[in-house]
């Protein structure tokens, strides 16, 4: 097939992108944009198959093999607490493979003096420096969020400086590469220093803060692939990557916008440090201690109660709970107590997480309520049973100037009469932060895990 | 056609993607933040092309073909596990007509 001809099936699989982002946008046809944008994707590689000129048919289908062998094992295999980590990751590797191409195109054009046009050359340094960044920025997300490094934001003195020099020095040997000094090592320089910066640059993030930064890598891989679209002169390239790189940076202000706080704040706060005006107020507004209850008590609060909100966190999500959630939930309704589930945007690790678990156990949608509906229902609430949430329930977002999390809006579950509270620890939260609720006098504490108490509270509420 | 006039049509594609993509996620439930993400995780796997192409084109240089070669790797794994993963999300929200029905069904025994 010829250039021209590969070009216009190229467009049946633009059209199917665009299609396949409208339907993901539309809770009735979200599924079959899946499978619009996967069949587009088929064209496309089949599309390039059929390009003249191309060699290694055999060798190409097996490293599409290999990796997609690799992604369904990979997508089939995870728990679906775990989602936000494979995302993570999946972006990561395209990532890394718009740096790559990048690298390959420098390497087969370079050496021939004034073969580099002066467009291609910015957009090979484009999208070996977004690619790598994305891709090392990436693989610390996955590794936060899988915790085989800490969630905790890791700062040290001179942070911004460092990271300031490094994307510096990396800016300079890309001004270098399009300024014409096309040596080899240049590009080297470019990728690792540019790998190096997407570490430095996440580190510092906490854990809460995650999904906001997959996000904008998300739509940094976008940009990257369309880079490489004018490397390679490919309009599929180009459009589809942009499409990611502008629908991403869109999705990343709206996550933002949820959690009240400006992407700047998110990528340079080191949200989630101890703040040394925040615990001053703690002490002065409640003094009191934290009480803890047994899975006993808390049953017979529940099974007496008129209605009870569900507060889910990452807590249940860790635990696998979901499903006895929805058994605890059943149980108080054939005795009659109003059950409905009160869900933040952003609790657990990306917003939505905690609808797409709930939906996994079958509760019934109509008794999910959103932030600004579940608020005006805390005070007619008996008891608020927070699963595992923590930052947002915390009242500091609403009272303490001082707390890094001041502004955000949160669930007033302290508006209920009561409030039973179930945690692993008294550690604070996934970013961090003191938690004054725990120490309202209204509030109780059942620690354990979440699925184990959840457990207890079933079988204790059936003895009753 | 010329470089020059090559490269003016790819900007002028390249502005009109960029309108396209924040228009045709303007409105989007936050229900449906997380999926959206995935599966445009899994759309930028399109990467894969050049990937190919870079392996494909590459004749006699074996450095660009073993680099090509690990970029489709690495591209088609972000490809199949990008639309694996948002599909498996999506089955989630599909289940929720069933549940309203098989509840009703608890109270009457009660």
């Amino acid at each position: 097939m010829g250039r021209n001809a590969t070009n216009l099936v190229y467009l049946v699989t633009i059209v199917t992108f665009i299609w396949a982002l409208r339907d993901l946008s539309n809770p009735a046809h979200a599924r079959r944009g899946v499978w619009i944008g996967a069949a587009g994707m088929v064209v496309a590689i089949a599309a390039t198959f059929a390009q003249s000129g191309m060699h290694d048919y055999g060798w190409i289908a097996l490293a599409i093999v290999i990796g997609g062998a690799f992604g369904a094992i990979a997508a089939r295999r995870v728990k679906m607490t775990a989602m936000p980590q494979m995302v993570a990751l999946f972006n990561g590797v395209g990532g890394g493979a718009a740096a790559l191409v990048s690298w390959a195109e420098f390497h087969r054009e370079a050496p021939l003096p004034g073969n580099l046009h002066g467009d291609i050359s910015v957009a090979i340094i484009l999208s070996a420096l977004i690619g790598a960044i994305s891709f090392a920025g990436s693989m610390v997300a996955f590794a936060k969020l899988q915790e085989l490094v800490s969630g905790r934001p890791i700062t040290y003195p001179g942070q911004q400086v460092v990271n300031a020099l490094l994307f510096a020095g990396v800016a300079a040997a890309g001004i270098a590469i399009v300024a014409g000094a096309e040596r080899q090592w240049l590009i080297w320089v470019l990728l690792g220093g540019a790998a190096v910066f997407g570490i430095l640059f996440v580190l510092p993030i906490g854990g809460a803060d995650m999904p906001v930064v997959i996000s904008l890598l998300n739509a940094f891989t976008g940009l990257a692939a369309a880079a490489t679209g004018f490397e390679l002169e490919n309009n599929v390239l180009i459009v589809s990557g942009m499409l990611v790189g502008a629908s991403g940076t869109l999705l990343t202000l709206m996550m933002g916008r949820a959690m009240n706080r400006s992407i700047a704040n998110v990528l340079f706060g080191a949200f989630g440090q101890v703040t040394p005006a925040g615990p001053a107020a703690v002490a002065g507004a409640d003094g009191g201690a934290v009480r803890s209850a047994t899975a006993e008590d808390v049953a017979v609060m529940l099974a007496y109660a008129n209605k009870v909100s569900i507060v889910p966190g990452y807590g249940m999500a860790v635990a696998q709970a979901q499903h006895d959630v929805r058994a605890l939930a059943d149980l108080l309704e054939e005795r009659g107590v109003d059950v409905s589930y009160a869900i933040h945007p952003v609790a657990g690790r990306m917003p939505g997480h905690m609808n797409v678990l709930l939906a996994e156990a079958n509760v019934p949608y109509p008794q999910l309520k959103e932030m600004d509906d579940a608020n005006p229902e805390f005070a007619r609430t008996d008891v608020a049973l927070v699963i595992g949430a923590n930052d947002v329930v915390n009242p500091d977002a609403r009272s303490n100037q001082g707390s890094p999390i001041y502004g955000m809006p949160i669930l007033n579950v302290d508006d209920s009469a009561a409030v039973v509270v179930l945690k692993r620890s008294m550690n604070p939260g996934f970013a961090g932060i003191d938690n004054p609720l725990f120490l309202n006098p209204k509030t109780v504490m059942l620690f354990g895990d979440a699925k184990e108490s959840i457990l207890k509270l079933v079988h204790d509420v059936k003895a009753l | 056609m010329s470089h020059g006039t090559l490269l003016v049509f790819e900007v002028t594609i390249l502005v009109l993607a960029i309108f396209l993509g924040f228009e045709v996620i303007s409105k989007v439930p936050a229900l449906l933040h997380t999926p959206l993400m995935s599966g445009t995780n899994a759309i930028h796997g399109i990467v894969i092309v050049g990937a190919m192409l870079v392996m494909g084109l590459s004749h006699k240089d074996t450095l660009t073909w073993i680099i090509g070669f690990v970029a489709v790797i690495l591209a088609s794994a972000n490809v199949v596990g990008g639309f694996v993963v948002t599909d498996r999300m999506l089955e989630m929200f599909k289940k929720r007509e069933r549940p309203v029905k098989r509840d009703s069904g608890g109270q009457e025994r009660h």
